[in-house]
Formats: C-alpha cells, sequence, structure tokens
C-alpha cells in the first residue's frame, strides 16, 4: 500500500499532489503555518470568520455561497488549528469531480480560480474588512470563546493544558483571547493578513482523480510567495525532564464528573520512540479493547468513556473520562493502576500483535478519506519525518515488547484535573 | 443474485433477498482498502408498543429498551464480541436512533471472517440477570453525559415541544430511571421480534469480492433457523397535528442561551417517491433560505441573532417528521419570533427556475460528496430501504423535479399551529 505524492517547490510553495482513484470529488487544501504566539493568535483565530464572508469579486456571502452552490455545492472550510507549538491556518475547497456530473464545462478551472480569490482577494476597503464584516466576526469569535465553557469535555481539556503546561507556548488557546479582542482593529488584521501569506510556511495539497500535471500548472500560475519567509520550529520550548504530579480539583453545574490526566512522554513524531509511543498508547487507552475501557468501563462500570490520546508535536499523553463525581478515587487509582501494569509489562504477546493490526487499520482508513489522507501527510510536514506508507507500518509492525515497556516508563504523570459538580468530590 | 449498474454514479451494486427475508446488499469498492458493513434493524426507540413474535396482545416495554438492547449484544456468556473484533484487526460499533438499531465494523484485513462475526454476534443473543444489571451504570453514565450537554437537551426539547404522545419525545437512551427496570425477559420479547431477518438488511461496501461474499452470507444464513413473522404489528398513540407546548424553556446553565424553533411535519405515512420527494423539498427549501448563503439566513445575522453555532435539520421518518432550526443567541424571543415569522411568510414565496437549477446543482454535488463515505452509502442506503426508497436512484430523481413542484411544496408547507419554540437558558426568577 503506498501513497501517491507528487512534490514540486515553486514560487517558495511546496505543492503536493496526491492523484488516487478513490473518491467522487477533488479536494484542495491550502495550509499557512506559524510559531504559536500570544500576540497573533488572536488574529489568526478571527481570520477565517472574516474570510468566508466574501472576496473581492463575491463581496457578500450571499454571492461566495451563490457561486459554491454553481460549483455542485463545492463546500469551503477555513479553520485554524494547533500542532504542537505551531499554529496552522487551512483553507479547504472541495468539489465534485466532473466525469460524474451532466456538465463538461470546466469546474476544476473554476474552482482554482475562486480558491486563489478566497485566499489571495478577499473583500477589502481602504483601512481593512468591511468595518460591518469585521465587527460582527469579532462578536462572532467572542461568543464562540465564551461558549466552550459549554462543551465540558473540551473545557476541562483546556482547563488541563492551561495548568500542566502553564507558561509554555503550547497553552496557547487555539481559538484566541476574548480580552484581545477589543483592542484588534480593523487594519492591523488586514495588515498581518497580507504578511501572514508572505512570511507562513506553506504548502498547497489536492487529492482525487486528476492529471497532476495539468492542476500543477494551474494553480503555479496563480499561486505565489516572497521568500521572506519565517523559519517555524517545530518545538522550540525545552522538554520538561523531570516532573511531579498536581491534582486540580474545579466545580461546575454538572452531572457527570471528567477525570482528565495529562502526562508528559517527551517523545515527537520524529522520534526514533514514536512507533512504541503509538503501539504504547494503542494498548493503554486508544481502542476499545485497551486495559482503560475494559477496566475502568467494562469491569468496574465506572465511566461511559475511558480514552487515551497522544500530543504527536510536544510529547504529551492525556486520558480523558466521564465518571459519577462520587467515582472520583476510585476512577483514579484505576487508570493509575493501567499504568502501572503498562509499566510492569503486563501484557501479553497477543495483545501487543493486535494492538499493532488496529493501529495499521486505523491508518489504512484514514488514508481512504480525502482529508485524512492530506491531515496524514502534512503531519509528515509538520513532524520534520518524511516516511512511505509501508516503511511507516513496517516501523509499527517491528515494535517489541521492551520498547513498549520502555516507552511506557518514560511517561510521567504531571497533572489530574477533575470538573465535577458542586460539592461533589468530598464524598467517601 | 442481482447486479445492477448505476452509471451516473459509476457504482455495481449486487443485491439478494434470501430466504429467510434478509436483504442482502454488495457494493464492491476495489480502489479502497477499507471495507465497511452494517447489520441493521427496522427497530428504534420509538417502537415501544407492539405485538410479540407469535403473540395476540400488544404490550408496552419500558423507555430506552432499544438501545439497552444494543449495548448488550455485544456480551455473550463467555465474552465481549469486540474482543473478537478486536482479534482480527477491526473496529466495530453501533448505535440506536429513533427508528433504527445499526451494528457495523470497519476492517482493511479479515473481511470475511468479520462480516460472519458480525451477522452471528447479532444473531445470537445471550441476556443474564447479572449482565442486565452491570450495564444498568454504563447505561446511566451515559444518560447523565448527554444531560450535561446543551445541544442535547435543546434537541429533545424541541421534540418534547412538538410532540404530545409519539415516543419521539423521549431520549433514545430512556431515563435513568426506565432503565432500571428493563429485565432480561424484555430484551429476549424486543429482540425475537424485531431482530428477525425479515425486518433486517445487511450492507457491506468496499474492498471484496461480491459472488464469493454473497455466497459466504447465504451459506451461513441457511444453518439457521426462524420462527415465522407475520408483519410487526407497531402501534403509535393518537397523535394530533398541532403542537404540545408553544414555548418550553429549560434552565440549565449555559454562558449563551440557546434557542431552536421546530416545525411539525404533518402525520402522513409517506414511503417511496412520495417520502423521497418530500425529504428532498424540505432539505432543499431550509438550504435555500437557511444555509449561509440564503436570504433568511442574512436577515438573521444582520439582526445579530444568530452567531456560527446556527443549524437546521429536518429527520423526516414514516411515523413522524420534524424540522428544527436554532442557534446560541442572546436574544431567543426576537430569534423564534423572526424565524416564525420568516417561515410563515413562505406561503406567498416564489423560487426562481434560476434558484432551483442551482439548488439542484448543489444537492446533486452534496449527494456525491457524501458517497466519498462508505459509513455514508451504507447507512444510508439500508435506512432508506426501510422507507421503500433506492439511494442510488436519488441524482437522477433531483434532475427530474420541477419549480412547479416546488413551489406548490412551498407554498402549503408551515402552519402556525405546527411551529414550537424551545429555549436554553440560566435560570430565571419566575414571577
Amino acid at each position: 500500500m503506498s501513497v501517491k505524492e507528487i512534490k514540486q517547490n515553486e514560487n517558495n510553495i511546496q505543492f503536493h499532489m496526491l492523484p488516487n482513484k478513490k473518491h467522487k470529488t477533488l479536494t484542495f487544501a491550502v495550509k499557512f503555518r506559524a510559531t504559536l504566539e500570544r500576540e497573533t493568535i488572536t488574529k489568526r483565530a478571527l481570520l477565517p470568520y472574516v474570510l468566508k464572508q466574501g472576496t473581492a469579486s463575491f463581496p457578500t456571502r450571499k454571492e461566495l455561497q451563490e457561486e459554491l452552490a454553481e460549483l455542485y455545492g463545492a463546500v469551503l472550510s477555513i479553520g485554524g488549528s494547533k500542532k504542537g507549538e505551531s499554529h496552522i491556518l487551512t483553507f479547504y475547497l472541495e468539489v465534485p469531480n466532473e466525469k460524474f456530473l451532466p456538465e463538461t464545462t470546466s469546474l476544476i478551472e473554476r474552482a482554482i480560480e475562486l480558491l486563489y480569490e478566497i485566499v489571495y482577494k478577499p473583500n477589502q476597503e481602504e483601512n481593512g474588512f468591511p468595518q460591518r464584516v469585521f465587527d460582527r466576526e469579532k462578536e462572532t469569535l467572542r461568543q464562540n470563546i465564551l461558549s466552550i465553557k459549554d462543551d465540558k469535555a473540551s473545557y476541562a481539556n483546556m482547563r488541563l493544558m492551561d495548568e500542566m503546561c502553564s507558561g509554555e507556548r503550547y497553552s496557547i488557546h487555539a481559538q484566541g483571547y476574548e480580552e484581545d479582542l477589543s483592542e484588534l482593529s480593523n487594519q492591523e488584521l488586514l495588515t498581518y493578513y497580507q504578511n501572514l501569506r508572505q512570511e507562513d510556511e506553506m504548502d498547497i495539497y489536492v487529492s482525487g482523480d486528476f492529471d497532476a500535471e495539468q492542476i500543477l500548472d494551474l494553480l503555479t500560475r496563480q499561486f505565489k510567495q516572497s521568500s521572506k519567509k519565517k523559519e517555524v520550529p517545530v518545538n522550540d520550548d525545552a522538554p520538561v525532564q523531570s516532573v511531579t504530579s498536581k491534582e486540580l480539583i474545579e466545580e461546575d453545574q454538572v452531572q457527570q464528573a471528567k477525570l482528565n490526566i495529562g502526562y508528559r512522554t517527551n517523545i515527537l513524531y520524529r522520534d526514533e520512540k514514536y512507533p512504541a509511543l503509538q503501539v504504547f498508547n494503542g494498548m493503554f487507552g486508544g481502542f476499545p479493547s485497551s486495559k482503560l475501557f475494559i477496566n475502568v468501563r467494562e469491569k468496574n462500570s465506572l465511566a461511559y468513556y475511558a480514552v487515551s490520546r497522544m500530543e504527536s508535536h510536544k510529547g504529551l499523553l492525556f486520558v480523558m473520562s466521564g465518571i459519577a463525581p462520587e467515582d472520583y478515587e476510585k476512577a483514579l487509582k484505576i487508570i493509575r493502576e493501567q499504568m502501572e501494569a503498562m509499566k510492569n509489562g503486563d501484557f501479553t504477546e497477543e495483545e501487543l500483535a493486535e494492538t499493532k493490526l488496529l493501529i495499521i487499520n486505523q491508518l489504512k482508513e484514514t488514508l481512504d478519506h480525502t482529508q485524512g489522507m492530506i491531515e496524514f501527510m502534512y503531519q509528515q510536514v509538520v513532524g520534520q519525518k518524511e516516511m512511505t506508507v509501508d516503511e511507516l507500518f513496517e516501523g509499527i509492525q517491528q515494535v517489541t515488547r521492551e520498547q513498549v515497556i520502555e516507552v511506557a516508563n518514560q511517561v510521567q504523570e504531571n497533572m489530574v484535573y477533575l470538573l465535577t459538580s458542586e460539592g461533589g468530590e468530598a464524598d467517601e | 443474485m442481482n447486479k445492477q449498474y448505476f452509471d451516473t454514479i459509476d457504482e455495481t451494486l449486487y443485491e439478494e433477498k434470501l430466504d429467510n427475508g434478509l436483504q442482502v446488499c454488495l457494493l464492491p469498492k476495489p480502489e479502497l482498502a477499507k471495507t465497511y458493513g452494517v447489520f441493521m434493524t427496522n427497530y428504534g426507540s420509538i417502537d415501544q408498543s407492539f405485538v410479540p413474535i407469535g403473540q395476540t396482545e400488544a404490550i408496552t416495554v419500558p423507555d430506552g429498551i432499544a438501545h439497552f438492547l444494543e449495548h448488550k449484544l455485544f456480551e455473550k456468556e463467555d465474552r465481549d464480541v469486540f474482543t473478537d473484533f478486536t482479534k482480527q484487526a477491526a473496529s466495530p460499533n453501533a448505535f440506536t436512533s429513533f427508528t433504527e438499531t445499526a451494528y457495523l465494523f470497519s476492517a482493511t484485513s479479515n473481511i470475511e471472517k468479520n462480516v460472519l462475526t458480525l451477522v452471528d454476534f447479532v444473531q445470537d443473543p445471550y441476556f443474564s440477570e447479572q449482565s442486565v444489571e452491570k450495564e444498568k451504570g454504563i447505561i446511566a453514565q451515559e444518560i447523565n453525559m448527554y444531560d450535561d450537554q446543551p445541544d442535547w437537551r435543546l434537541f429533545m426539547g424541541t421534540n418534547k415541544a412538538l410532540f404530545h404522545n409519539h415516543p419521539v419525545n423521549i431520549d433514545i437512551a430512556g431515563t435513568v430511571d426506565s432503565i432500571y427496570t428493563i429485565t432480561k425477559d424484555d430484551l429476549y420479547t424486543c429482540y425475537h421480534t424485531f431482530y428477525h431477518p425479515e425486518n433486517m438488511i445487511l450492507f457491506v461496501t468496499g474492498n471484496f469480492d461480491a459472488q464469493k461474499m454473497m455466497n459466504l452470507i447465504k451459506e451461513n444464513q441457511q444453518k439457521k433457523s426462524f420462527d415465522k413473522l407475520d408483519d410487526i404489528k407497531r402501534q403509535f398513540p393518537e397523535e394530533p397535528d398541532t403542537v404540545k407546548e408553544k414555548n418550553l424553556k429549560i434552565n440549565m446553565p449555559v454562558s449563551i442561551p440557546k434557542c431552536a424553533v421546530g416545525i411539525k411535519e404533518p402525520n402522513k405515512p409517506l414511503e417511496g417517491e412520495e417520502y423521497l420527494k418530500r425529504d428532498l423539498f424540505v432539505d432543499m427549501v431550509l438550504d435555500h433560505f437557511f444555509s449561509t448563503g440564503g436570504e433568511f439566513y442574512q436577515k438573521l445575522y444582520d439582526e445579530d441573532l444568530i452567531d456560527n453555532s446556527f443549524f437546521f435539520e429536518s429527520n423526516l421518518q414514516t411515523s413522524f417528521g420534524y424540522v428544527s432550526i436554532g442557534s446560541n443567541t442572546n436574544n431567543p424571543e426576537a430569534f423564534s419570533a423572526q424565524v416564525q415569522e420568516m417561515l410563515l411568510s413562505t406561503k406567498e414565496l416564489e423560487i426562481s427556475e434560476a434558484d432551483f437549477e442551482r439548488m439542484k446543482k448543489k444537492k446533486m454535488g452534496q449527494l456525491l460528496r457524501a458517497m466519498n463515505s462508505l459509513e455514508f452509502i451504507a447507512n444510508q442506503f439500508a435506512t432508506l430501504s426501510f422507507k421503500k426508497v433506492n439511494l442510488f436512484d436519488i441524482v437522477p430523481f433531483i434532475q427530474k423535479l420541477t419549480v412547479q413542484d416546488i413551489n406548490t411544496f412551498l407554498n402549503t408547507w408551515i402552519e402556525e399551529d405546527r411551529l414550537a419554540t424551545c429555549t436554553i437558558q440560566n435560570q430565571t426568577v419566575d414571577k
């Protein structure tokens, strides 16, 4: 199994063509990456909202959406995300493949033209974006920042990260900060966007059934960047070497408590130990067959969910679970026992082999999805490690029992965070 | 085995109704690594009152039993079926909706084995008192988790406002109290009635050989025997056309209030083309007016009544139908009043020929895009088959729709007494 990738560096942009016959659509992704900074994050968080509201030729949202509808319901999404200590602004445009449509006029050219407009020719006036759009979208972002508190699972994650990584770049909120919004001016936002287009690391992906040469030609004619780029280090904060675990309990009006635990792995995507960490995570809490799910949920009926997830570009691991408030001590004890079991090598050869297959299965499935394939390939750019899919699978297959134990012993618990009902944690 | 090629989407479907009544559909896609299989029964949380197989009197079972049954089917006397799938490098899952229960897996290897595991575990129930008791704690956690989610409360609240008696106004998972009354005998009664092959469909799509797969499934089914099933008699309470409560308010902690306007579809059972047409029209009209490029959306946006949490969704089924249009909003009263006024105004509106052509393009493109997903193809095909609609006929069907038809629909769609509002807000002082 392999992913065909044709790469070309042109106009200071890295182009990645991923031709495949898996889908009925063509997907374009334009990515801008910069170091995560407290000073710029709110601007980066606000840009997707503003840019979706129109372009020079389609100045209102209605006109832009009508053009997308004319392209047979093409879908535009613009969003920001955090990977390790960098922030990525992504424009996705997905259009149906012409071969399934009654019309034969060139949909692709029109789609590329539109994508170019959205990125390079936003609807702008002399002193910024249209003032009404700017004010209104600031308000939208403000409400989104506030409503994170209503999604208790995300809120608990955010709080854990705030406290555990306090002072580290990684703790900067990808959604921006309410207090920055009132200060931020329209002109400032537009200037920032103009600079970002020239200075950020820029990658463009296309996935689907298409002629790579033709598309590359169309893209390179329009998409250009100057050479004055800023370097984006993957992880410039020094690793946090030895930690002692802290506990933080907060109360809220909830029926189900969220028990989240943060750990330091200090293993990054590019590290040799990374495949062993993936296998470790799979056995510990990555799947329904993992120790966490089996022991916290199935054997003790303590939770509806109990999972672990890795942050591959910062070297962190998180356990997330939803429990009854009175079960806090018990659930924490069982989760810690599962970690101890991993450290002691308390798992069978069979479990090890099964987990490897599950991971490979999951990766193969990801590669069947159009955005999944793009994100997978981009992960290698951000993680600064390139390998073929076969090499990756081979790497996972070769992980030994000893390596998993070694990795497990490198994982250090850093913080226990509980979001519980008012007066909930005191019961014993 | 029946083979059919659909040229508008370039897919070939293999289909057969087996002797025991099971409908089997296979859609090979050799260019993918993955295979997805779903085994679905035409049985969901609303099927609470029915005549059990082999009996004559109708019974009513506790709220949340279909979902409870879904959880319990994975557990066997000696093992958990999750483990079987895991050993075969597959990821299993299941879901229960108002009208269906589905068991599924995805895998990139051991495809035949995994298909048999799927069929065999669903067709071999094992319920014990002890395991039923144990599950209650897990499901109670699941119910509590949902109760903490304002979006879920808004969704169920809207249904509670719209429906007087129809069980679509009850949470799919039931309540913590109702699930504690479920017994293993209840589970068997529901199982034997609704998990009969006659009431089920198996859809497999992905990387496999159709002929070999069909033979394997047939051979497997021939070895099993089932009681004879006449038509399942389901009973639903009398449901008025009008809404139960014009304004339902739910107090819970939220940073920004949430509000939704619900539309109750008429109580008129639909299937086949009639169903498909109405479902498409509801969908296309909502999209036309309320999607981010729509006129109504623009107005709500200009009046600062919505943010980007704004949503609209419709769910049209055989025995009920509803639409919900909602958002986080700082002014729920104005939001609700404005949305209702907009909906009522559709009686006088007309969609132009040019707009309708664009709406059709968009809908066709959306369907094609959705068909990138094996899960969408299999799940949609299965649920639509219960309504006698073929998923693969929809694209050509859309091309045939006329602007007159959609305008007739638009002008007769909304009645004021079929609209209701649900609001989620922080505790307020009642007068």
